[in-house]
């Protein structure tokens, strides 16, 4: 009897949250589907959720026309390079504070992550007035630079977070054993840190991918990212939903599938470890 | 000896981290607050020093900074209120047993992922625009009139997009704090013929709150520099200049660089302020 009854709620909780949940993601759908109609489908009165010729063309038109795969690439440049050499930066740093940590660790955590609380607008002339003086302005290193700092002090939390996690034991019968702080490091402490540094990769580098201040006002051309091309959307010029929707699948499908997978990830980078 | 060695050793690996982030804070916010001291302005060739805090005095004073104060306050309050309340709901729904629980999770936290400048042009195109949108549609379909939406309740509008992109966040931290509360405690409150509201307001209240707190005060830090939203969409007209808007037109479109950069300043302790509740709580946790 009790066993009926919690089965019906499971069922009436089930359409509500399915209902929900495809309300929520329903927008993005609603791209995916449009980006394979034709532009006169697209804007057809009334709309059609499935029942249209499926077509490719816009994908093809949005990458002849717009020199999308230039965007693609640096989209990709600036995301794995600002994440490469942010984590670089950010490993040795995070595993001498959380294995050696001092008495001003505490401190330097805080500071680091009050860094991260600095609104960007609040410095937005100098950078761009010392971007553009160095000829810096629109490159690769400028954003890769910009993007790696922004992000440095998330790293290093959640880098810091995670290595907290390793046992020290550990470490203390490595060292017992007389090795070195290289070998330490390399044969003890890397493996069990990877998980932690590819799911801190991933979150980075989702993070950089959809930044949109920095990219927008450091950029014109040469370095411009998918965040810079699919604004340069917000003034059309005649029919062009059909093929805003294949930019902005193209533009959404890799983060998008990045972000499944990095969640739980997702609350301890994010809250720097308050949630847990 | 070994222990001075490697905390010698230690310390050397900290330094790049400290060195590049005191420049990356210092220099930049150094030279803001020199120029928020000038009256400079490149289209004109004038750059001298101005008078006292002549720029500061002048900002806080024009119509279009209490005008962006309200714009911010209402937006970021609305986005508050809708991802707070919204998520709670969606947290305590997704934490009952559901068919498919996993893809559901999936399907709600999509939308943080969505670049903003994509999810503000498919709002503003293909929901809001009053000709071709999807609510147009709608609206026409139950006999009503078709809204502009973005030029007739534009900070709505805003509100609205912004909270799509959010709410997955304000969720998922809400949903990780929520499966981390004793059943058990639930279950005897249930025995004990406590009904749904009691329940929530004595038990699952108080123990989200922690989350809410670090929720509300996350989002406000980001809320606060909102660029990309308004920048495809409204471009800062029909009300929606926020503060961060503000200083953006005056420091890179009007070429105000000492106003704008005094204005830059006021963002930077406005913020400041929130970050020092973020900053307290975070702190704690830190020592447990």
């Amino acid at each position: 009897m009790a066993r009926a009854v919690s089965n019906r709620r499971q069922i009436v909780t089930t359409i509500v949250a399915w209902t929900i949940g495809l309300l929520i993601f329903f927008p993005i759908l609603w791209t995916i589907l449009t980006s394979f109609k034709t532009e006169a489908e697209a804007i057809a009165d009334p709309p059609s959720l499935l029942f249209f010729n499926w077509t490719l063309e816009n994908y093809e038109v949005v990458q002849e026309r717009s020199n999308y795969g230039k965007f693609l690439w640096n989209s990709i440049i600036l995301a794995v390079g600002s994440t490469v050499i942010g984590l670089l930066i950010a490993i040795p740093s995070a595993w001498s504070m959380a294995f050696q940590p001092g008495k001003r660790t505490k401190d330097i955590m805080m500071w680091m992550l009050s860094t991260k609380m600095m609104p960007a607008v609040g410095v937005l002339f100098p950078i761009y007035i010392l971007a553009r003086n160095s000829g810096l302005f629109d490159t690769h290193i400028l954003l890769i630079a910009v993007l790696m700092l922004m992000n440095l002090p998330i790293i290093i939390w959640m880098l810091y977070t995670y290595f907290k996690e390793i046992p020290v034991d550990i470490l203390e019968a490595a060292r017992m054993d007389g090795a070195s702080l290289k070998s330490e490091i390399l044969y003890v402490l890397t493996p069990m840190a990877l998980p932690g540094i590819a799911s801190t990769m991933l979150l980075n580098i989702i993070l950089a991918w959809n930044e949109a201040f920095w990219t927008l006002n450091l950029t014109t051309i040469n370095a411009a990212p998918l965040t810079a091309f699919i604004a340069s959307y917000s003034s059309p010029e005649g029919l062009f939903y059909a093929k805003l929707s294949a930019a902005s699948t193209m533009a959404i499908a890799p983060i998008l599938i990045m972000g499944w997978f990095s969640q739980k990830q997702l609350v301890r980078g994010l809250t720097f470890g308050a949630v847990k | 000896m070994a222990t001075q060695h490697s905390r010698s050793a230690a310390r050397l690996m900290n330094t790049p981290a400290i060195f590049l982030l005191l420049v990356w804070m210092l220099v930049p916010l150094c030279m803001t607050i020199y120029f928020s001291f000038l009256d400079y302005r490149p289209l004109r060739g004038v750059y001298e020093w101005a008078d006292g805090f002549e720029n500061y005095a002048r900002f806080l004073s024009s119509g279009s900074f209490t005008d962006s104060v309200v714009t911010t306050l209402i937006m970021v309050g609305g986005i508050l209120a809708i991802t707070v309340i919204g998520g709670v709901l969606l947290a305590m729904l997704l934490d009952q047993p559901i068919w498919g629980q996993g893809i559901v999770r999936i399907l709600v936290i999509a939308p943080f992922f969505v670049m903003p400048t994509v999810s503000a042009l498919v709002w503003k195109n293909m929901f809001m625009n009053p000709v071709n949108g999807l609510f147009a549609y709608l609206w026409k379909f139950f006999g009503g009139t078709p809204v502009d939406w973005l030029s007739q309740a534009p900070i709505f509008s805003i509100i609205w997009i912004v909270s799509w992109q959010w709410l997955p966040f304000a969720t998922l931290i809400l949903l990780t704090a929520i499966q981390s509360l004793d059943s058990e405690q639930m279950e005897a409150a249930e025995m004990d013929g406590a009904g749904f509201f009691s329940r929530f307001g004595y038990i699952t209240l108080p123990h989200l709150a922690r989350a809410i707190t670090v929720v509300v005060l996350i989002q406000t830090i980001f809320l606060l520099s909102i660029f990309a939203e308004i920048f495809v969409t409204t471009n800062g007209a029909f009300g929606t200049r926020t503060l961060t808007y503000l200083v953006y037109q005056r420091v890179l479109e009007s070429q105000n660089i000492g106003l704008g950069s005094a204005g830059g300043i006021v963002a930077v302790i406005l913020a400041n302020i929130v970050a020092i509740f973020l900053m307290r709580i975070v702190g704690k946790n830190l020592d447990n």
